[in-house]
């Protein structure tokens, strides 16, 4: 529900403008998709190949369970201190010779940005990969305004060469194989040569040799931010191709979007999230750049520093006492790549630029749940994506809570209703919910499989078999691991 | 509030505050009980460096400059910051001192040469920080190839101590490798828009 937007009332991301929003509801997206065998291909060997990379660098950190907890706890802090740590930050920005501005949603933030290029005289602007200025839809708003803006990140320059929407959080173009890239890179690519093969190698050196004039010739970058540390005023963007660290040391004016739910509160908090966040997203032990800048240095990169602070919906967010967790996400991608809904349907099947299960459980809290109703259904609740999640972002909890507030919404009590509410109080309580997933499997030994669930929940089984229970669930086997 | 003009900060502050207002906020106890030291291992860095495609060269630092030699061609350009030891540079090639150079002439040469500031060695990285011999962070951006010159003593077994050895004034570069791309079918490819060839000297 949208709240009206007064001073001091959080409200959500306006709609009509950037890419929270699908054109079409999860169900009758995901069915085109389903329907795509090569799509499936494509993202059943990406998944699987991410899932044992990752798992591999994990296993050799002795802490990790130590580090989730630490990284949960300092990001549940600085939600809690929000408003102040904001401030802190705004004030060492400045202090370091960088310019702050905040922006209350996509249309504010579209406006300063595209107002900045203007001023610095500029006509292009080069990109570094940023979840927050696609949900904003700035690439939309400066071709409007007359700007080019060209994507550097290989997979983002894929989808915009391709014409393509993203469909993975850390590699927008998961859905292309080889073979299409090639396709995609001698019809698109200006200058390209026509002997392209399809090797990886080859292509990325393609994507090398298309945009080295245009980062040594473009004056104005933009970027995202992985972190903000309060503390000192110091950004950090993490990358693997040297694109980030062309964009954020070549161009004379720097301007860094980020959501304010980035900020940490110290430098120290930096050692818990930067061993989280590579083994967690690319499975490597560190990525290979990270690039850390506080304001301005003199002589040495842009020299102009400008930092927009954006809101779009995540003051509604954080307003949910249950949901406001969603706000710790590093973007890693780790729960799209454990998720058997994602890996079926692809990140184009969940409409907004965040998919998978922490899409479905943060874009309806950034639009209002009425917007993307069908979102905090596109999961098995299996909880895979909790055991994956560097922050311990207890995903299945908050989708519950949204599908109890998608059924509140209809305002009429309903069996799914009160099951919904009913689930939401158990996975609350872990010690609840073991007890019920362990009666589940009582029930199979009670029930006989084929005869599907009693009324009202025989709608389900009515075109499915019931599965069996299995003998284990899956907190327990990943207890007893 | 009703007819003032109110500021984007005011309003995205005034919402956040509004947000929090509703419950009571027992403060949060960061637990700090994951590793915060690790026994420091050469080997282990050499290994994770070799890992991911870097070369490693571990000689003594009277050798650094022969290493050089054999790593770059002959008659070959090296970029080198200002405060780069001139002992470690052989004389067989051609080194442009960063007095100002344009980024033309920095992309043009073969190799840029530099020390650093820390390491870690349980995840293979190497940090600049843009002391006097690591320089601009254009240097080691824009050739093709980046001999890094780090001593035994500036390596750390963990990023905790990495972290605490740095200053986050400094523009600091975490280097893992050489420029590296997943995007392809998530298969790793060395070589995108960085330098396509790290060496790290490895000197007692």
């Amino acid at each position: 529900m949208n709240r009206p937007t007064f001073l001091g009332m959080p409200a959500t991301a306006p709609p009509g403008v950037g890419h929270l929003r699908g054109d079409e509801s999860f169900p009758a997206a995901a069915r085109r998709s389903l329907a795509d065998p090569q799509l499936r291909r494509n993202l059943r060997h990406a998944t699987t190949t991410i899932r044992a990379k990752s798992a591999g660098v994990i296993a050799e950190s002795p802490d990790w369970e130590q580090l989730r907890a630490a990284g949960a706890a300092i990001k549940a802090d600085t939600l809690n201190r929000l408003p102040e740590l904001l401030e802190q930050l705004e004030a060492k920005v400045i202090e370091a010779g960088g310019v702050v501005h905040w922006a209350a949603d996509a249309v504010q933030a579209n406006q300063i940005v595209t107002d900045l290029v203007r001023a610095a005289g500029a006509d292009r602007v080069i990109k570094v990969k940023s979840m927050a200025t696609q949900e904003i839809g700035l690439n939309e708003a400066l071709h409007a305004a007359g700007v080019t803006a060209v994507e550097t990140d290989l997979a983002e320059l894929i989808v915009q060469l391709g014409d393509d929407r993203p469909s993975h959080i850390l590699v927008p173009a998961i859905h292309r194989n080889r073979a299409e890239i090639r396709e995609i890179f001698l019809r698109e690519m200006p200058g390209v040569d026509p002997a392209l093969t399809a090797d990886p190698s080859a292509l990325a050196a393609a994507a090398r040799r298309y945009l080295r004039e245009t980062f040594l010739s473009t004056p104005v970058a933009v970027s995202g931010a992985n972190f903000a540390v309060a503390e000192t005023g110091t950004l950090a963007v993490v990358e693997s191709e040297g694109n980030g660290r062309m964009c954020l040391t070549l161009p004379r004016t720097l301007i860094t979007l980020m959501g304010v739910e980035k900020v940490v509160p110290t430098w120290r908090d930096l050692e818990v999230f930067l061993q989280l966040l590579p083994r967690a997203s690319t499975g490597e032990r560190m990525n290979p750049y990270t690039s850390m800048w506080t304001g301005v240095t003199p002589g040495d990169g842009p020299q102009a520093f400008h930092l927009v602070l954006l809101d779009n919906g995540r003051g509604a967010v954080l307003a949910d006492e249950v949901g406001r967790q969603a706000l710790r996400c590093i973007r890693c991608s780790a729960c799209l790549n454990v998720c058997p809904v994602y890996e079926r349907a692809g990140g184009h099947a969940y409409g907004s630029v965040y998919p998978g299960p922490i899409g479905a459980v943060l874009s309806p809290q950034l639009t209002g749940v009425d917007d993307n109703a069908s979102l905090p259904y596109a999961s098995t609740l299996c909880g895979a994506c909790y055991d994956a999640c560097p922050v311990q972002i207890n995903i299945p909890e908050v989708l519950v809570h949204l599908r109890a507030e998608a059924v509140d919404a209809r305002r009429r009590p309903t069996a799914e209703s009160i099951a919904m509410a009913a689930a939401a109080y158990t996975m609350d309580h872990p010690r609840l919910y073991e007890a019920a997933q362990r009666a589940s499997r009582l029930s199979r030994v009670a029930g006989r499989r084929g005869r599907g669930l009693p009324p009202p929940l025989n709608g389900w089984t009515a075109s499915r078999d019931l599965p069996d229970p299995p003998t284990e669930t899956f907190r327990e086997w990943w207890a007893a691991r | 509030m009703v007819g003032r003009a109110v500021s984007a900060r005011d309003l995205v502050l005034g919402r956040l505050r509004a947000a929090l207002a509703g419950g009571a906020h027992t403060p949060v106890e960061v637990p700090r009980d994951y590793r915060h030291e690790g026994t420091l291992d050469l080997d282990q860095l050499v290994e994770r460096l070799t890992d991911y495609r870097a070369h490693v060269h571990r000689v003594a630092e009277a050798a650094v400059a022969d290493t050089i030699a054999d790593i770059l061609p002959a008659g070959g350009t090296v970029v080198v910051p200002p405060g780069l030891p001139p002992a470690w540079l052989p004389p067989t090639v051609t080194a442009l001192s960063d007095d100002g150079l344009d980024n033309a002439r920095i992309g043009a040469a073969d190799a840029v040469v530099t020390g650093a500031a820390v390491a870690v060695a349980e995840t293979g990285t190497v940090v600049l920080d843009g002391s006097p011999d690591q320089g601009r962070r254009v240097l080691s951006l824009l050739p093709d190839r980046h001999v890094c010159v780090l001593r035994a003593d500036q390596v750390v077994a963990t990023v905790p101590e990495a972290l605490a050895r740095l200053t986050p004034q400094r523009p600091l570069t975490w280097i893992s490798g050489p420029s590296a791309t997943s995007d392809i079918e998530l298969i790793r490819v060395e070589g995108v828009h960085g330098p396509r060839k790290l060496h790290v000297i490895l000197v007692p």
